[in-house]
């Protein structure tokens, strides 16, 4: 049986998102910016688009930026939006247990551009704490950056009350949410969230990959990062990406469908799941497990077993996992966000992320558990000393 | 500039006697080998102890060189100006010219060394020497002469063309592969075994490889990461047959049945038993590791004696005497360092002691293996059956 519960990695493109990127790959490939009739051609899917997530974020249509995915949404929300409003302060807010894409240009705005930058404390559950936030928050913070779900442990972030915060202290504040993981999940509306900036990637919603917006309040001062044909308003430079930009507005409308009835589906899978993978002796789940939690991510930690061992006896069955953050586990440095949220030292390298999508089906869960019941206690017995 | 003819110059083999036209055989079949599947078209052929690759079509002189330097047996690579022979005055123009694109820089000083194989040539030698230095003295006054130690040494070959030369890049020496036979290296995804098969190739030497993998408990990337590694020593040796053997449940056997601090000797000598064994059905006359005297628990003195016993087979370690350095020098020139250190777990290190017997005993060692008695046969005997083999070129 395959199964393939590594949709915090990457998801299965639709069908359909697939034969449109195709048709308009190969038949309407017109480049947006010319003046003959493929140009205008080209133009209406990216127009289209732009309402398209627009409606399903009632926001508007010239608030939505495409980028190349995730990475670059949050690259140019921070970088972008820092360095437009250094002059009202240099101060930037961030939790310690972001994606990379947000903590690796944190690192880079401190280091090389002279931002200071506080990365909040967690909570033992993965969530940011807010007297953390209220008390670093200062006359020089300029930006705030916190994202919607965790992708390790699927923690949920009290954007809400953090960007209230953030705003009741200062308005002029800037609020970016990294939305990868809670987009396509979770109906999301910034202007009610008080979020200025949002990130969000095509191919975690069964879009293709190289796809992704930043959702930019028109209000919000940002500069650009890459320089060219002024495309998109001069804020992203370079010819759209029109396949792509297509094909991740037509994911979005698909995964948005029915999307009650799909988490409810996923949230019964993922308590059956960790209902009896917490049988097995010596297993832990990582953060919260009610419906507090993101419904497509379980973090569990087998102590005794390596993840890489455990991950590949599972390939050998045709289970694809991954162990902590599939972006960041080619090198195999432990999980900061584990270490984070206080995750004792056996689990720290003994963890699997198990993630789900809507095409996810108990049969893949019960043969999934079957298989864990099988392999664990092997695994266990043969260890390094 | 564009060179038309690189001149190959071997060392060693040029005195093996009767036996030379095989040595020469085999590198001439080893130099179209390395430039098969590059751009252009190229006449490789032998003449007077000497070996010239003509080169036609879109071929890119640097990556010929490039190719060259990888063959084992070639001790000097030397880029020619090939020139049909239209007169002596055209002559002395083409070696001004030659002179003018090679040295930018005139302050240097020269000799010309002519060699005359196309005896009807109107002037002999030393005409030609004396001569062409005269036109390049003429040419560019800065460049003076030196006849006991000149910077360049321009060499004329009159043939029926005329070849103008003054570089020679140094080959990798060595003798042509497959001139000695061949051995089954036991490559790991480390730095040391890839070295191993490099340094035992340029003996002349054919190589295949076992490589003995572990799943689940490394990966498959590990396996790919040896892949890898031997497409970048058959650069050098040629195409290597890759025994992969699934060495899983040997290992889990031994480690219930025997102590742990012995198990990666245990590990090691049933590794060499199922080398020895492919080596042995493919006509292999060695084995070869990476080892080197003291570098890890496995490779004392005692663990190399207890690892050998098992083998009939001659083992060859060129490491033996070499430190962790040294070997990473080699390495690196060889291009196999930036793939050796990846970091995927291979299967010498995942069930690895604490603190492993460093002076096994052989009789200890012995007993220790009476405990696999009941199962080891036919484990080793299914890890031989289910071998995955794959051609690496």
């Amino acid at each position: 049986m395959d199964v393939y519960l590594d949709n915090s990695a990457t998801t299965r493109a639709y069908g359909d998102v697939g034969d449109l990127v195709r048709k308009v790959m190969c038949e309407d490939f017109g480049n947006p910016s010319s003046m003959h009739y493929r140009g205008v051609d080209a133009e209406k899917y990216i127009k289209e688009a732009k309402e398209t997530l627009a409606k399903l974020m009632k926001v508007q249509p010239k608030e939505i930026f495409f980028t190349s995915g995730g990475t670059e949404g949050d690259n140019l929300a921070l970088i972008g939006a820092s360095r437009a409003n250094k002059r009202a302060g240099n101060h930037l807010i961030t939790s310690s247990i972001e994606h990379p894409a947000i903590l690796n240009t944190m690192r880079y705005l401190e280091e090389e551009e002279g931002f200071r930058v506080t990365y909040l404390p967690v909570d033992s559950f993965g969530r940011i704490r807010l007297e953390a936030l209220k008390e670093a928050l200062c006359k020089d913070t300029i930006l705030v950056s916190v994202m919607y779900v965790n992708n390790e442990v699927g923690s949920v972030q009290p954007i809400l009350e953090a960007a209230s915060m953030v705003k009741a202290y200062n308005k002029n504040i800037l609020f970016h949410v990294d939305a990868v993981q809670g987009f396509g999940k979770y109906r999301i509306y910034p202007k009610k969230l008080k979020v200025d900036m949002l990130t969000a990637s095509g191919h975690k919603i069964h879009g293709p990959k190289g796809t992704g917006f930043l959702y930019i309040d028109e209000h919000v001062k940002i500069k650009p990062i890459v320089f060219g044909g002024e495309q998109q308003k001069n804020i992203r430079s370079g010819t759209e990406n029109v396949p792509g930009i297509a094909g991740l507005s037509m994911a979005a409308a698909m995964i948005y469908q029915d999307l009650e009835e799909k988490v409810a589906v996923m949230r019964c899978l993922k308590a059956h799941f960790i209902e009896e993978v917490t049988k097995i002796p010596q297993t832990t789940i990582h953060g919260l497990y009610d419906e507090t939690s993101a419904p497509h991510i379980i973090s569990v930690g087998f102590a005794g077993i390596r993840s890489e061992v455990l991950l590949h006896a599972l390939e050998d069955k045709g289970i694809c996992v991954s162990s902590g953050s599939a972006c960041a586990s080619n090198h195999p440095a432990v999980s900061g966000v584990l270490k984070g949220i206080g995750t004792k030292k056996e689990y720290l390298d003994a963890t699997l992320r198990f993630s789900m999508s809507e095409f996810t089906t108990p049969e893949e869960i019960d043969y999934t558990l079957d298989t864990l019941n099988e392999l664990v206690p092997v695994l266990r017995r043969y260890t390094r000393h | 500039m564009i060179f038309q003819t690189f001149l190959l110059k071997y060392g060693e083999i040029g005195i093996k006697g009767k036996n030379r036209h095989l040595f020469e055989d085999a590198l001439v079949r080893q130099v179209r080998y390395a430039l098969k599947d590059i751009d252009g078209e190229f006449q490789v052929h032998k003449s007077q102890a000497r070996i010239y690759v003509d080169c036609a079509g879109d071929y890119d002189s640097d990556e010929v060189i490039g190719q060259l330097r990888k063959v084992f047996g070639l001790v000097g690579i030397c880029p020619v100006v090939r020139k049909k022979d239209e007169g002596f005055d055209q002559l002395k123009k083409d070696v001004a010219a030659f002179m003018d694109e090679m040295y930018p820089d005139k302050r240097i000083t020269f000799k010309v060394e002519a060699r005359r194989s196309r005896k009807t040539y109107p002037l002999n030698s030393m005409e030609i020497n004396c001569a062409v230095g005269e036109a390049v003295l003429e040419a560019f006054p800065e460049i003076r002469v030196d006849v006991h130690k000149p910077d360049v040494l321009l060499h004329i070959e009159v043939r029926n063309e005329i070849y103008i030369y003054s570089q020679i890049i140094p080959g990798p020496g060595g003798m042509p592969v497959g001139t000695n036979g061949k051995a089954m290296l036991l490559l790991s995804g480390g730095i040391d075994s890839p070295v191993a098969g490099y340094m035992i190739a340029k003996r002349g030497v054919g190589l295949e490889a076992t490589y003995f993998h572990a799943p689940p408990y490394t990966s498959e990337r590990a396996k790919q990461k040896v892949v890898d590694l031997a497409k970048i020593v058959a650069e050098y040796a040629g195409p290597i047959r890759l025994n992969v053997v699934n060495f899983t449940d040997i290992q889990l056997y031994i480690y219930d049945q025997c102590p742990h601090d012995e198990l990666t000797i245990i590990m090691r000598r049933y590794m060499m038993k199922i080398a020895e064994h492919f080596a042995g059905e493919s006509g292999c006359l060695g084995l070869i590791t990476g080892e080197s005297i003291g570098q890890v628990a496995s490779q004392t003195m005692q663990s190399l004696a207890a690892t050998n016993e098992v083998c009939s087979l001659p083992v060859y370690r060129p490491l033996i005497g070499f430190d962790k350095q040294e070997i990473v020098e080699v390495s690196e020139k060889i291009g196999t360092y930036e793939t050796s250190i990846q970091p995927f777990e291979d299967c010498c290190t995942i069930f690895v002691a604490k603190h492993p017997v460093t002076k096994p005993s052989i009789k200890i060692i012995k007993r220790s293996e009476e405990k696999l008695e009941e199962k080891i046969d036919e484990l080793v005997r299914t890890a031989i059956d289910t071998v995955e083999i794959i051609e690496v070129r």
